[in-house]
């Protein structure tokens, strides 16, 4: 009765009304900086993808429509000839080099990620100490941990050469980082050693989510341990495995820092990121970059948006 | 700067205003940044000193990553953002027509000294009229090789690639044999960055195929000498270079050669006064040649290299600045410089000094390769130089590592520069 006639009366709404106002006051400095930080630039490159800025000339640049993504001349002859981003053999191959790169890191950094997790889930002697101890190749930054990965590679001194051929797995010294054939399984071997531990910490931390009732339940119903880790685990760990997924996938999409120190220039290796820079920066075609940036964010979306559909993905952590 | 005038005594204020103003005028601290390669940090700091002592004024270095890629990425960025924490550049020779419009011309300046130095080098740093950058060394590669493995097998220092080749290869076999397995027989820069545009043109330009792009905007390229050039370094790979090349820039070339595991390398001067450190395993084993000839004799070609210094246009201490580059690039500093990095002198009368004859015997004989040296085409390809080195070291590198051959991917060349070019440059 009294709890009733507290949520019908109006002096309440009015102080729903302040607390909706002042949480806003609370969050506009963050909004404004969020503004400045990510929706300013973002529209920004937009803007510059349609004008013909250069980086000489930044702020002089004019209106030129879609001539950056895609135009075309027709001659006389009949010919006719595009260009632009969309029609620019080295963006499709920047693009499919990142996609692969990132289908691939991150099918491998999660499979290998919740293994560890699993492993690190276990109680054992010590569990605290390894726990930490993973996470150090997340915790070196990557230039640094680039760098060392491109002393190991290195074909005349490199460590990696020098144990395989000890051991007898190659006869020659192989050239990782110059060969085309692998160049990109390089920097794929590093980008997992970096981010396996990130990937382990987040499925350990949905491990640790399920109750330990569950698989008591399933050990005094005699159920063979691989069948209570697809029944039972997979199904439980499943909301912290996709968002720790849609994380790495938006990482492995702008991946620049690896390939930029490791094999810079290597066709084989170009991702989107890097040869939008190479446009934005070296080349002085600012607006051309812009537009390649603008379609990078556009694919990012695109497969965010995809992932969420196809994984019926809830983010917004509702349903669970 | 902070205000030390704003501690003191009200009483003292106009004259401690005066004091600061004046202070301020004369120590002016003056920030350059410079690529490291070898020791050119170390050798910067140690020379600026008595300068630093006669201003009153102080040098700050800021070092930079080796690739000069990285630098002119990142340094274009700061002169369009109008960074004025930055004084005073340390330039490529290619970059004066791509950065023209952000430095001071230098012209008024540098009146009486202009002169002094090699007429193509200052023509080269300049740009609708205005003297963009003072050059401090200029740079024109060498063949280095290994006296004593040369005598060894009873082998002269190549004239030809060709003869290179096959040295190379007999020296490497039989090292190799008498137990040195990593032993390589030539060593140079293969990697997909500028250094590879340097080295390919010279194979290119000694082979009768032209400079990519002419002087009067042609584009050159695809031509059959240029394939053969290609062809030839094409078959290196994987037989006296190692594969890894593909990946080195001068540095790594350096690291191999300088460990005592190559016959030859392509690389700057600056690696002769480093290969006779007191550390280096080739100590006193070593000399320096120009590069090979291509087909007929003779025609053996040097890219031209070089630093060069540029002031700011945004830099609060203009004044600082010019007296800085021009000491840096004065006959003193280049003495030094010659002496202990034997980086090449760009003014004429240091040829023929006594000291630098005497103890880097390299540089006099330099003054020779300078009548063959190539330009590479930034002064015709202007503001899209970098476009076309770029299309262009990555045709080589597809092609030395085995993606498309050498007639293909030149094919692809001439059209992607077409393209490029449109109606002009």
């Amino acid at each position: 009765m009294f709890k009733k006639h507290i949520l019908t009366t109006p002096e309440v709404s009015s102080l729903q009304r302040q607390k909706l106002r002042a949480a806003f006051w609370f969050l506009a400095p963050m909004l404004l900086v969020l503004f400045c930080v990510a929706a300013w630039p973002l529209l920004r490159s937009i803007y510059f993808s349609f004008t013909n800025t250069s980086l000489t000339n930044l702020y002089g640049g004019e209106w030129v429509g879609f001539k950056n993504y895609l135009t075309w001349k027709t001659f006389s002859s009949g010919r006719t000839i595009y260009s632009g981003t969309l029609a620019d053999p080295a963006w499709w191959n920047a693009v499919w080099n990142t996609v692969r790169f990132a289908v691939v890191s991150v099918s491998l950094e999660t499979i290998i990620g919740l293994m560890v997790a699993l492993v690190l889930n276990a109680e054992f002697k010590g569990r605290g100490l390894v726990r930490a101890a993973i996470l150090i190749p997340w915790a070196i930054p990557t230039i640094v941990s680039a760098k060392m990965w491109a002393w190991m590679f290195n074909d005349q001194f490199g460590i990696i050469n020098d144990m395989l051929l000890s051991v007898g797995l190659i006869d020659h010294k192989i050239a990782w980082t110059a060969n085309i054939d692998t160049a990109m399984l390089s920097v794929l071997i590093v980008d997992i050693w970096k981010t396996t531990p990130f990937m382990a910490l987040l499925c350990l931390a949905g491990l640790q989510m399920i109750p330990r009732d569950m698989y008591e339940s399933a050990k005094i119903d005699g159920v063979h341990p691989i069948k209570v880790f697809f029944q039972v685990t997979l199904p439980l760990v499943k909301p912290a495995l996709m968002v720790a997924v849609i994380f790495r996938t938006l990482d492995a999409l702008r991946m620049f820092d690896l390939v930029y120190v490791l094999t810079p220039n290597s066709k084989a290796t170009k991702t989107m990121s890097i040869i939008s820079r190479e446009n934005l920066i070296e080349f002085d075609k600012f607006a051309y970059g812009s537009a390649q940036s603008t379609l990078l964010f556009a694919i990012i979306a695109l497969f965010v948006a995809l992932y969420i559909w196809l994984g019926k993905l809830d983010l917004s952590g509702e349903k669970s | 700067m902070k205000n030390p005038w704003k501690f003191i005594n009200p009483s003292l204020l106009s004259i401690s205003i005066v004091a600061s103003a004046i202070n301020f005028a004369q120590a002016a601290e003056v920030v350059l940044v410079s690529g490291a390669v070898g020791k050119d940090i170390e050798v910067l700091k140690e020379v600026v000193k008595p300068w630093e002592k006669s201003t009153g004024n102080k040098l700050t270095v800021f070092p930079m990553p080796a690739s000069t890629t990285d630098q002119f990425g990142q340094y274009r960025l700061w002169l369009a953002a109008g960074n004025a924490d930055i004084d005073v550049y340390q330039t490529d020779v290619i970059w004066a027509p791509q950065l023209a419009n952000n430095f001071v011309d230098l012209t008024p300046y540098t009146r009486d000294i202009v002169d002094q130095h090699f007429p193509s080098i200052i023509e080269s740093q300049t740009t609708n009229g205005k003297l963009i950058a003072l050059p401090i060394f200029t740079d024109a590669p060498a063949l280095f090789y290994r006296k004593d493995l040369l005598k060894k097998y009873n082998k002269t220092v190549p004239n030809t690639w060709e003869e290179l080749t096959e040295t190379a290869k007999y020296i490497q076999t039989k090292e190799r044999e008498a137990g040195n397995p990593d032993m390589w027989g030539f060593v140079w820069q293969g990697n997909a960055y500028e250094g590879l545009t340097c080295d390919a043109l010279e194979w290119v330009k000694s082979f009768g195929g032209g400079q990519i792009v002419e002087a009067d905007g042609t584009i050159s390229i695809n031509n059959p000498k240029a394939v053969e050039a290609l062809k030839m370094a094409k078959s290196w790979i994987g037989d006296i270079s190692p594969a890894g090349v593909l990946a080195y820039q001068e540095e790594d070339a350096r690291g191999v050669w300088q460990t005592g595991n190559a016959v030859f390398m392509r690389n700057w001067p600056y690696a002769y006064a480093l290969g006779n450190s007191e550390e280096s395993a080739i100590k006193d084993k070593f000399g320096a040649a120009p590069l090979p000839s291509g087909t007929s004799p003779n025609k053996s070609a040097a890219t031209l290299g070089g630093w060069n210094v540029a002031v700011s246009k945004y830099s609060k201490h203009k004044e600082a600045s010019i007296s800085l580059v021009k000491y840096l690039a004065s006959e003193e500093v280049q003495k030094y410089r010659a002496l202990h990095s034997s980086n090449l002198p760009t003014i004429i009368s240091l040829y023929d000094d006594k000291d630098i004859k005497e103890q880097q015997p390299i540089i006099a004989q330099w003054k020779d390769v300078f009548l063959h040296a190539v330009p590479r085409p930034s002064a015709p390809t202007k503001i899209k130089y970098n476009e076309v080195s770029s299309k262009f070291f990555s045709a080589v590198h597809s092609t030395l590592a085995g993606s498309g051959s050498a007639e293909e991917n030149l094919e692809l060349l001439e059209y992607e520069l077409e393209t490029l070019k449109g109606n002009n440059w």
